[in-house]
């Protein structure tokens, strides 16, 4: 069963500046006797008492303002995170879009990139070797695909890293905005991938400020405010609230 | 998968992070080997430049010490030469292993994988890097033979030896490095003297037999430092020297210590790692 479910977890992130992080502190705490009272280390409550469950075939919009702990949850929710306190639990194969930059390697080849995310994203050779014509038919790269990343344009990688997230089945499909450097065109294209993708997928929690990609991939809700909780409920309901004004006025048959 | 405040991940956690780590080996293998191409790629001789570089620096020390000691070469080179094969290895698990996870802190912050899997890829590497340097070895051994036998064979379990605690050193110097930053750049000062203070360059039994019974004395406190015996257990069989089997104790008990601290400190601080790097 895919699902995700957190009780009370809190993520508190110690924040060590050069001095305390450093081993004279700690030494120097042990010789004045007191380490306890002193070590105290600055803390930031990012997230706190979240009480979330997400089963399968849902479909949760996060939205809420820049630091509001949406980014942070999602790495909850994926177990890069564990909580401070509180429980989560995660059960399914996760894959994460976070920031699709990462894991990439600007000296080589396309092909190798795919071959080396998909094993990230618990592929193996073989799987990720049935799908690279695939990917390299969604991603239009052709034969940019033999160069070294670094000769690519911030488009296309976005273009190379979801075509390999979405020719994978996730079970946890957990995405956070900053696709925006796509042409149009693509971006059409993506979001029918998407959608399919979503379909395929056990769950999906997606971060965006994009009223308009929300509408169309999600169906539920999520607001959060100051590292908790909000309001959970129905898309149009939580946006409501949220931006002060129903999202799609024009459209009453939108989904709810 | 459960992820829990730290007080109840138990045992349990730390242990499914090792195996679920090594499950991912794919991954890890196929990261490994990348990182050895990635260094010398577009170099016409590629990753041949790791068994050139040591080649010519055990041949160039070799000489050099052979001389300064009064040894034959055909006694010192190869001594030397399997002395820093190993030593190589020891220091590349214990300096990379010490910003193992700092390394690495964008692929812990956006890809949920177990720690583990950073540490199997490093000693992975140095694996790959060992059998480049092996090459020399056995081009060594044709120049200048050596009178080896069935014990020889012990390579096997002592070079596995290292690779265990290359692996736990690895997890415990990665998670204390990445919470206290200071820390790299002492262990960086400490390798660097310990080899100079473990016997690579400098044969050990010949000042043992000295016939000024003060440095026989000193030579003694060579059996302290715990490199040594690491260095022993594989070079000894590799060089057709006769085994000395207390070397062989102190290895496993500190490999027994060194995995159980590792696995106390994974049960511990192991989810930690994603807030310090």
């Amino acid at each position: 069963m895919v699902r995700i479910e957190t009780r009370q977890a809190s993520v508190d992130f110690p924040i060590f500046d050069a001095k305390s992080r450093s081993l004279k502190k700690a030494v120097l705490g042990v010789v004045g006797g007191n380490i306890s009272s002193d070590r105290k280390v600055p803390v930031i409550q990012a997230l706190r008492d979240i009480n979330i469950s997400i089963e399968e075939g849902d479909r949760v919009a996060l939205v809420g303002h820049n630091g509001a702990g949406k980014s942070t949850l999602l790495r909850l929710l994926s177990g890069i995170y564990a909580p401070t306190s509180g429980t989560a639990t995660i059960e399914g194969r996760v894959a994460p879009v976070f920031d699709l930059g990462v894991g990439m390697d600007p000296e080589i080849s396309g092909y190798e990139n795919i071959m080396i995310r998909g094993l990230f994203l618990g592929m193996n050779r073989k799987q990720m070797e049935a799908r690279v014509d695939q990917i390299a038919d969604f991603s239009e790269l052709g034969d940019f695909l033999d160069m070294p990343l670094r000769t690519y344009s911030t488009g296309m990688r976005v273009r190379l890293a979801l075509g390999v997230v979405t020719s994978i089945e996730p079970e946890i499909l957990l995405f956070d905005e900053g696709i925006g450097a796509v042409d149009a065109a693509f971006l059409e294209k993506a979001r029918d991938r998407l959608e399919e993708l979503v379909k395929r997928a056990g769950l999906l929690v997606f971060a965006s400020h994009s009223d308009e990609f929300l509408r169309r991939l999600c169906t539920t809700a999520i607001w959060m405010e100051h590292g908790q909780v909000k309001q959970q409920g129905g898309l149009r309901e939580v946006l409501t609230a949220y931006k002060g004004k129903d999202p799609w006025p024009d459209d009453a048959m939108s989904p709810a | 998968m459960t992820v829990t405040a730290p007080s109840a991940a138990a045992w349990a956690g730390a242990r499914k992070d090792l195996v679920a780590g090594w499950r991912s080996r794919e991954l890890w293998a196929h990261l490994g080997w990348q990182d050895i191409r990635q260094r010398y790629r577009r170099s016409v001789l590629g990753p041949i430049w790791i068994t050139i570089s040591m080649a010519v620096t055990a041949v160039a020390l070799g000489i050099l010490y052979a001389g300064l000691f009064g040894n034959s070469l055909e006694e010192q080179l190869p001594y030397i030469l399997v002395g820093f094969i190993v030593w190589a290895f020891i220091s590349g698990c214990i300096l990379e292993g010490s910003d193992v996870f700092i390394k690495n802190e964008g692929l812990i912050k956006h890809l949920p994988a177990p720690i583990s899997v950073h540490v199997y890829r490093l000693v992975w590497r140095q694996t790959l890097l060992f059998a480049h340097n092996l090459i020399v070895y056995v081009v060594m051994l044709l120049i200048f033979p050596r009178p080896l036998d069935w014990s020889l064979l012990l390579f096997f379990p002592a070079f596995l030896l290292l690779a265990l605690n290359g692996a736990w050193v690895g997890l415990l110097f990665g998670m204390a490095s990445s919470r206290f930053r200071d820390l790299n750049p002492i262990i960086g000062s400490v390798v660097q003297l310990m080899f100079f203070l473990t016997p690579i360059v400098w044969i050990y039994e010949d000042f043992l037999n000295s016939p000024n019974p003060a440095i026989a004395e000193r030579a003694r406190l060579a059996e302290i430092n715990p490199f040594l015996h690491y260095i022993e257990i594989i070079r000894r069989p590799m060089l057709g020297q006769e085994t000395v089997w207390h070397h062989w104790i102190v290895v496993l008990a500190i490999t027994l210590v060194g995995w159980a601290v590792t696995m106390w400190a994974m049960r511990r601080y192991r989810t930690r790692v994603s807030y310090w790097v």
